[in-house]
């Protein structure tokens, strides 16, 4: 009977395990951490972070597709018909409801990711049951602005930091 | 397994044994009683192993050639093709060897779904397969990303995606295996690295399979539990090894038939054009033995949802020894069962079709009939079945229904004294 409550009782010894067990959990995970951070993007990928475009030559209705940190980038000068639609749009029958206004800050210019929220194609441009980009991996609509209308895709195409540099170049990033 | 002790009859070969029982090994390997019914869809385990030995050769070679750098994989790859001595021969035996390794693999998975082999006592041999396929699967798609091509960039680019549908930390994820903020050069060489480690895990998983394959024995096509080794049995060499190396004969006739007439078939042309990131395909298809999964993943219109229900679709598998609730293995002995079994066979061949068709219309609907009839027969009918079906009686061994047909072991051995008297 003596036994069993000297093994219930907590000694010295749990103590060592215990402290010994936490100790190598710290070295252990201190020693993985390197192999698992070594696949994260190297100095190298995040120094290109930036691209400037010269936008100067684009007639409105035409779009550009310029490559940034490796994804494409959609560059497109917005007929007037296009932001018409886009602002026409109820923001309620929205699935990711965004405000044009908030995606194209001046109205003429739509910077976003070309890539399809779904699983990462590029979209068509000029394409889809909304007249904006089609996604012909998985079949995703998205209208003027980039938003998504119809298929799997969960949200609007993203998009990226970017400012007017003057008024001829945007720089992205 | 065996019960006699094994001795080397040289002074050498016991000398070397009595400190590295090689060769009790390679004696119980050949001794193994092996059920003397197996038939020739048992013969796709040996298949399996020739399938596994021959990328690893191939594989190794291939890597002397291959350039895992975004500028130079895709030139290197036709270095391999042109200027290689017999690099085109490597190539396409690699690269058609991944599908006969993958058509030999469904034979070995359909087979045992046909006679139970996943049952107890070897659920364990079961998920080791399941283990197995799955890192087949991560081999293959890794390998298709190595060319550089349009279909590997954009396979890839897909695939990767899918991990970004996990919540709140998706991005992360898909950013960290990339290496950067699209598959790009540091993704390839990683492929590149793991592709090259998982045939040596697969490996490692194949000696655990056949290991605990040698626990309980073969199951057969009865499937009822014989005793080893007696009148049902046979040992392994040479009456099993003829015939693995026979069947492989036969296997080896399709596979060259593939490598030296239509190598490029099973592929897809668009991966002859060189990795773009700004271009799509017009219409992304995985290689053929994805399809099913890629059927399902569209089935589903919600991101998350589809991912998993394509990863459930698989998963599901490994928890079959517990879902199939009947005691009874082979289908030969359920009649409703083998009935289901065909439809699920059916199901999973319109799920591959419908996977490399455009996921609309009417090809979108029957994607997603098929995925919810896959899951229904994992979910309700075999725990369903199990309860309701009434099976056919199981002979007593092997032995017995072969003298005579009688449903009685007793009465078999009578026919066999008459028998002998009429002599």
């Amino acid at each position: 009977m003596s036994d069993q409550k000297d093994e219930k009782k907590t000694n010295r010894r749990d103590f060592l395990f215990t402290a010994t067990a936490a100790a190598g959990a710290v070295g252990v995970g201190a020693a993985v951490w390197p192999l698992v951070d070594q696949m994260n993007p190297d100095a190298s990928v995040k120094a290109l972070a930036s691209t400037e475009v010269d936008v100067s030559s684009m007639q409105p209705g035409q779009s550009l597709t310029v490559l940034w940190r490796g994804k494409p980038v959609f560059i497109k000068r917005r007929t007037d018909d296009e932001i018409k639609k886009a602002r026409a749009v109820d923001i309620n029958d929205l699935k990711h409801p965004e405000k044009d206004e908030d995606r194209a800050k001046n109205p003429e210019w739509l910077v976003m990711l070309g890539i399809c929220t779904h699983l990462g194609c590029v979209p068509l441009t000029d394409k889809g049951d909304y007249d904006g980009w089609f996604c012909p991996c998985h079949g995703s609509h998205y209208d003027t602005s980039g938003r998504i209308r119809k298929g799997p895709a969960p949200t609007n195409m993203e998009i990226p930091k970017y400012e007017f540099v003057n008024t001829n170049t945007i720089k992205i990033g | 397994m065996s019960n006699h002790e094994y001795t080397p009859s040289s002074k050498f070969g016991k000398w070397f044994n009595d400190r590295l029982p090689l060769l009790t090994l390679a004696n119980h390997l050949t001794d193994y009683p092996t059920p003397k019914n197996l038939n020739y869809w048992w013969t796709f385990g040996g298949i399996l192993t020739f399938c596994l030995i021959t990328q690893i050769v191939t594989g190794l070679v291939l890597a002397m050639h291959y350039i895992a750098h975004a500028d130079m994989a895709f030139s290197s790859v036709e270095h391999i093709m042109r200027d290689v001595n017999y690099g085109w021969l490597l190539r396409y035996v690699h690269a058609n060897g991944a599908s006969m390794f993958f058509l030999a693999v469904y034979i070995h998975i359909f087979r045992s779904l046909f006679y139970g082999s996943y049952k107890s006592p070897r659920e364990i041999i079961w998920i080791l397969g399941i283990i197995i396929y799955l890192l087949m699967m991560a081999a293959a798609f890794m390998g298709y990303v190595l060319p550089w091509g349009q279909m590997s960039f954009w396979g890839a680019t897909v695939i990767t995606n899918l991990f970004s549908a996990i919540p709140l930390v998706g991005e992360s994820i898909t950013t960290w295996l990339w290496g950067g903020y699209s598959v790009d050069n540091p993704t390839l060489t990683r492929f590149f690295t793991l592709h090259y480690l998982i045939p040596f895990l697969i490996l490692g998983l194949v000696v655990l399979h056949i290991w605990a394959l040698h626990v309980p024995g073969n199951n057969n096509p009865v499937g009822i539990d014989i005793k080893k080794p007696s009148k049902d049995t046979v040992p392994f060499h040479p009456y099993i090894v003829i015939k693995d190396a026979f069947a492989l004969l036969m296997f080896c006739i399709v596979f060259a038939l593939f490598v030296f007439y239509q190598p490029n078939i099973l592929g897809h042309a668009d991966n002859y054009i060189e990795a773009d990131p700004l271009v799509t395909p017009a219409h992304i298809v995985p290689e053929w033995y994805l399809l099913p999964f890629y059927a399902i993943l569209r089935s589903v219109p919600d991101k998350l949802m589809g991912v998993v229900a394509m990863l459930s679709a698989i998963l599901i598998l490994a928890a079959l020894p517990w879902l199939d609730t009947s005691k009874v293995r082979s289908a030969v002995f359920r009649p409703l069962f083998r009935q289901f079994y065909w439809i699920l066979v059916a199901d999973v061949l319109i799920l591959g079709y419908v996977g490399a068709m455009p996921a609309e219309g009417l090809y979108l609907l029957i994607a997603r009939v098929a995925t919810a009839y896959y899951f229904a027969h994992f979910l309700i009918i075999l725990p369903v079945l199990g309860w309701k079906e009434k099976t056919t009686p199981l002979p007593l061994s092997i032995t017995e229904p072969v003298l005579g047909g009688s449903p009685n072991f007793a009465t078999a051995r009578i026919d066999e004294k008459i028998q002998k008297t009429i002599k």
